[in-house]
């Protein structure tokens, strides 16, 4: 039971990401406005982020960048830094974020200017509104 | 990495993160997740992580929220859920 209690706590960063992604997701699903979608997509993109950048920290270890030799053994220990290649591939993610968020955006003001709402359910119902005129007036 | 600031910081975040997606004012969801961005650049700044913090603090919190507000000014600032 110990041993679970440990385990549970000592990964918290781990539960944190659970927790920003389970977010994430609803607010993909279940929100009905455009722009709270976006921001759900955002959100689950930091949370992966923040899961990367936790697997590349450990405990005692400075920033990634190299001023002291270890004092014991006047050497470079890898054990006091902490892990920079997630933090490189986490840049791209980054920047890859803004460029989606900005796409994202741009395409849900494209649909403003079409139906004059931001919520998905009126959007469908005036889709499905335009199909019935056009299928009426086809079989005329 | 000191672990108490963690943990107050991610309890933050993930409040944040629950009243951003619950607000129904648009533009107060936008300065809001500037919030959100700017918290997740001192959860890493803490891990350590210090050239992903400055790039997600100029460009995360930044440039989205200018990119957010500027969509909501061009649409509308409602949302009903």
């Amino acid at each position: 039971m110990d041993n679970y209690l440990f385990f549970i706590v000592s990964k918290f960063n781990y539960w944190g990401v659970m927790i920003l992604i389970m977010i994430g997701i609803y607010a993909i699903i279940s929100k009905q406005n455009l722009i709270k979608k976006i921001i759900g997509m955002n959100i689950f993109q930091t949370a992966i982020i923040l899961f990367y950048i936790s697997i590349g920290s450990k405990k005692n270890a400075s920033i990634p960048i190299l001023h002291h030799l270890n004092e014991h053994t006047q050497k470079i220990n890898p054990d006091d830094f902490v892990n920079p290649l997630p933090h490189v591939l986490m840049l791209t993610a980054i920047v890859v974020s803004v460029a989606t968020l900005g796409v994202a955006l741009s395409l849900a003001i494209k649909i403003y200017q079409q139906f004059g709402t931001l919520e998905e359910n009126i959007i469908n119902n005036k889709i499905a509104a335009d199909n019935n005129r056009q299928s009426v007036i086809d079989r005329l | 990495m000191i672990w108490q600031i963690d943990v107050i910081i991610l309890v933050m975040v993930i409040i944040i993160a629950i009243g951003v997606i619950s607000i129904k004012n648009l533009l107060s969801v936008g300065i809001l997740f500037g919030a959100y961005s700017f918290m997740m650049c001192l959860l890493w700044a803490i891990m350590g992580a210090v050239d992903v913090a400055f790039t997600e603090a100029s460009v995360g919190a930044g440039v989205s929220t200018v990119f957010l507000i500027a969509a909501i000014f061009r649409t509308s600032r409602g949302s009903k859920d």
